[in-house]
């Protein structure tokens, strides 16, 4: 497919990844300690790909905007990694798992890759056990697993709510090894403001300081991009305030393609918005929906009597609630995937049966579970007679192990306690399917600039299914990156040491310090934040969780008026050399403007509805996304030319091989 | 609410900070502190000023950037919270919060209340790891079970996020219960046991050599810990360091 070759190995599709690692280009052990690498981001994906990287005897550098790696972003997932272990013995395995992840995704992702992924699952849970991560245990002292949505299985590994957390900090320790060995060089609190090429190939990156404001040249022999989502084009989202696009964008400037912008995840179950000060949204992570039923009242009467104080949701009884993914998914019911589940709250949400005095939630209910749980641990216990208020306490107790720290949250955000009254939740931003187009081998159409982790496009097509995030960017960095950047940096084993004082670093670095002192000298009335908050509205509104062609367009115009706003009237007071917290909120929120424009351009290029791409005009009577796969089974992969609208579209067809196309149902 | 701030500045870590003054106006109860100082920054930028540089990343909590000494204790006075996860309900209009860095000397200023805190990177690299090869070929997870009880304690002691505000909250700014806890979440896993000797003299030589004080037992760190890290684990990182010390 003209210059988008996928690179994807011929043959069985459980064969490829084994022969292609066979086939592949080796670098001598020797000839390792040659070659620099520069691994940009130190999340998941990141930190196991440098910590691989130094371990195999290359010369890592590692850069991070934190002061410390292991405050990268990935900390924050909560819900647990998915594995085809098929320790509980309920009939997962490494086919399941990849057909569920094309399934929830779509039919919109790479045969190849995803069946790759769910092959390295089990590898990972190994790898993370070894380095020390605790897991959470049964009594037996075995691995224990719970499900999430879109899947029948149990097979999420998990250490509480905080699973990132855990295996971020084994990655970390990881590369702590390394580093104490003085194969990992870290620049924490440095961004990289540019990627710098020579003769078309990725040769290292300018970064900028953010303690000194030093601008910096850095050379290496590949360069490789894990630096997380731009979900923050939506100003509001989950991810960590700092999260941005701008690493992506600037390889993306350099002739990186960019893929399938317009696929974003909406989170079913975030902490509603409660007012216009909020800076940011907070996940109540998905495994609460193993346990939680979901409903809105039946009644609308009932709804605004909520809404207006009058009535509690705890004194309205069974028959009058309406469980409605229960009723509308039987299958799968709450655990529908998530995509589903935040339409659906949408739906019910607009037609007027919100919960909250802005309309914008649903309950997300612990009490049935509580009493299934209390009356089990009762018998267990012996206690064949137990009062109902026993069974409650021993039943909160129980979720309390669950979920404690996730309970523990919500109470401190929404001051309600949730094991007495059911939480409330709405559908938020959260995690970016889209990203750099790569290739099998993870490379991207940049020679030499590879890109792993969420920050690329590849595994999860138009929805991501829970767990599955943290297992791709531990895959791509432990199993997948380390083998196939050794075929390209084969050929460098005599290139030696990239210079950095060639025209193409200084012309880079020009360029960047350009653009800074633009940003600093627009002096006009109008903070970052200032726009941030306007491109984040456009977005939500008109590229959020529904779109349509007129909304797009609109948007397309909206955002590139915004962003010639923005350069004439941003206001960034203090200086360049030094810590500058605005200047760098700066930097990202252009970037976010160039690409919010192509996203909605994506977005109304792609006239059809799969995963978290609605386009209101194509749906099914019953409300259900309606794909076309005769007209859009493609990447779309968009190259910069300039100006966002300029961009020129590139399509990498999909080819199913091994699954049939099926319209997704979770009834 | 209307809120009067003091605030330290100060430039870089070679100029004298100082305390301002500042008024706020408006603060809801349901705005977590940051966003209150959110608030207040684009106040001072309207005014052409330079807005407050504080540290903070995922606002949930959990990856311990955030780090401000709120009237005299970190993370302020709630229980259990970091400072992103405070919220202004728990202060009354017309208060007077006292908004400083953590301060100690391994933790020098950077500017205003954003601190350096690299000084627990380098502890952990001194040996706060599990040398495992890390591309792969590793033994099946299930074939060495752990006790629930001792894979839940190593969970609890793993999830000290880094914050400082242990060292923060000791009046000999020592960092026992932050190093105590790494120690603790490898010593109590098979996989972590046959470099325990190294590890914890390593981390503690480290620990040493960074400048923190030492530890007085007064246990002001477990009280301010946003994450319930317990003083159990300075117990047990003080039996390893014996048998280590023993045994070397
Ligand atoms: C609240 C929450 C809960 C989640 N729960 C789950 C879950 O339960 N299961 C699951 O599978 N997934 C979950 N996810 C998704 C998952 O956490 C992320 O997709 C994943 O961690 C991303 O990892 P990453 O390594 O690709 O990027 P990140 O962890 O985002 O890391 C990005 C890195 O890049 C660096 N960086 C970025 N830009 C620059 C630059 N210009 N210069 C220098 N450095 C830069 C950052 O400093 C950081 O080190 C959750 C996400 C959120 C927000
Ligand atoms: S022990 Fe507690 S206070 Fe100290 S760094 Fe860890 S989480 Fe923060
Ligand atoms: S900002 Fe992450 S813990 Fe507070």
């Amino acid at each position: 497919m003209g210059i988008l070759d996928s690179k994807v190995p011929s043959g069985p599709l459980a064969e490829k990844w084994t022969k292609h690692k066979n086939k592949i280009n080796l670098v001598n052990p020797a000839n390792k300690r040659n070659i620099d690498i520069i691994v940009v981001g130190t999340g998941l994906a990141g930190g196991s790909a440098a910590a691989t990287l130094a371990e195999l005897g290359y010369n890592v550098k590692t850069f991070c905007y934190q002061d410390s790696p292991r405050r990268a972003h990935s900390i924050a997932a909560q819900g647990g990694i998915n594995a085809a272990k098929n320790y509980q013995g309920d009939g997962d395995s490494a086919y399941r798992l990849f057909y569920d992840t094309i399934k929830g995704g779509d039919y919109r992702s790479r045969e190849a890759n995803v069946h790759r992924l769910a092959e390295e699952s089990a590898n990972i849970i190994d790898q993370c056990v070894a380095q020390g991560v605790p897991f959470a245990r049964d009594y037996g002292g075995l691995l224990d697993n719970r499900s999430f949505g879109g899947v029948l299985v149990s097979r999420t590994f998990y250490a509480k709510g905080q699973t990132g957390q855990q295996l971020l900090l084994g990655a970390y320790s990881a590369m702590n090894r390394q580093i104490n060995r003085g194969k990992i060089k870290p620049y924490n609190r440095h961004e990289m403001m540019d990627m710098v090429l020579v003769d078309g190939k990725a040769r290292g990156i300018i970064a900028r300081n953010l303690v000194t404001g030093e601008i910096e040249r850095h050379s290496a022999h590949a360069v490789v991009l894990a630096t997380g989502g731009y979900g923050n084009v939506f100003f509001l989202s989950t991810n960590a305030m700092g999260s941005n696009v701008m690493a992506a964008w600037r390889a993306h400037r350099r002739g990186a393609f960019f893929a399938n912008p317009c696929f974003t995840q909406i989170h079913p179950t975030c902490i509603p918005v409660s007012g216009d000060h909020q800076s940011k949204l907070t996940l109540m992570s998905e495994s609460l929906r193993n346990d939680g039923r979901i409903w809105v009242p039946k009644r609308i009467e009932d709804a605004q009597a909520i809404r207006e104080g009058k009535l509690k949701p705890t004194q309205l009884k069974e028959e009058d609630r309406d469980y409605y993914l229960e009723r509308r998914y039987p299958a799968f019911g709450n655990l529908v995937p998530r995509d589903v589940a935040s339409r659906a709250a949408k739906e019910r949400c607009d037609a007027g049966f919100g919960v909250n005095k802005t309309g914008e939630a649903v309950y997300l209910d612990f009490a049935s579970a509580v009493q299934r749980y209390g009356k089990e641990e009762a018998l267990t216990r012996g206690m064949k007679n137990a009062d109902s208020k026993t069974i409650t306490q021993l039943g909160k107790d129980i979720i309390e192990a669950k979920y404690g720290n996730l309970f523990q949250m919500y109470e401190k955000i929404v001051d309600e306690n949730p094991y007495e009254t059911p939480m409330m939740i709405y559908p938020a931003v959260h995690y970016t399917m889209g990203g750099l187009w790569v290739d099998y081998n993870l490379q991207t159409t940049i020679e030499g600039c590879y890109c792993a982790g969420e920050a690329n496009f590849s595994d999860h097509g138009a929805n991501r299914l829970g767990a599955s995030a943290l297992m791709q960017g531990l895959a791509d960095g432990y199993f997948v990156l380390p083998y196939t950047i050794g075929d390209y940096l084969s050929n460098d084993i005599r290139t030696g040491a990239i210079s950095t004082d060639s025209p193409e670093f200084e012309y880079a670095e020009k360029e960047v310090k350009d653009r800074i002192n633009k940003l600093m000298s627009a002096k006009g009335q109008h903070s970052v934040d200032y726009y941030h908050k306007k491109l984040g509205k456009i977005m939500w509104d008109k590229c959020g969780m529904a779109r349509n062609a007129q909304g797009l367009e609109e948007a397309i115009v909206e955002i590139s008026a915004l962003r010639a706003d923005f350069w004439e009237n941003v206001k960034i007071p203090g200086g360049t050399d030094g810590m500058n917290a605005e200047l760098e909120k700066a930097g990202r929120v252009a970037d976010f403007l160039e690409l919010g424009e192509l996203f909605a351009k994506d977005a109304l290029t792609r006239q059809e509805s799969c995963g978290g791409h609605f386009r209101e005009e194509y749906q099914t009577e019953e409300g259900e996304a309606l794909r076309d796969d005769e007209n859009f089974k493609f990447v779309s992969a968009w190259e910069y030319k300039g100006e966002p609208k300029d961009a020129v579209l590139h399509k990498e067809d999909l080819v199913y091989e091994n699954i049939e196309l099926k319209t997704r149902s979770y009834k | 609410m209307k809120l009067n701030l003091k605030i330290w500045r100060q430039k870089d870590a070679n100029t004298k900070g100082e305390m301002v003054d500042y008024t706020i106006n408006g603060v809801e109860g349901d705005m977590s502190f940051l966003e209150m100082l959110d608030v207040l920054n684009e106040d001072l930028i309207n005014k052409g000023k330079e807005p407050v540089q504080f540290d903070h990343d995922c606002r949930e909590g959990i990856c311990g950037s955030c780090s401000l000494q709120i009237n005299g204790e970190p993370h302020g006075p709630d229980r259990l919270v970091t400072t992103c996860q405070l919220h202004m309900r728990k202060f009354n209009d017309g208060d007077t919060i006292v908004i400083e860095p953590f301060r100690a000397t391994a933790f020098p200023v950077i500017k205003d209340l954003v601190v350096d805190r690299t000084a627990f990177d380098r502890i952990q690299q001194a040996g706060g790891y599990i040398s495992v090869n890390t591309s792969g070929n590793t033994v099946d997870a299930n074939a060495t079970p752990i006790e629930k009880d001792k894979a839940d304690d190593s969970f609890y002691a793993a999830t000290c996020i880094g914050c400082g505000a242990c060292v923060a909250a000791c009046k000999n700014a020592s960092a026992m219960l932050f190093t105590s806890a790494k120690v603790s979440q490898f010593a109590l896993l098979p996989q972590g046991r046959v470099e325990a000797t190294e590890r914890v003299e390593n981390m503690v030589r480290q620990m040493d050599l960074e400048g923190f004080g030492n530890c007085t037992n007064t246990g002001a760190c477990e009280v301010e810990c946003p994450k319930g890290i317990s003083l159990e684990n300075i117990a047990r990182m003080n039996r390893e360091y014996l048998s280590a010390t023993v045994k070397g």
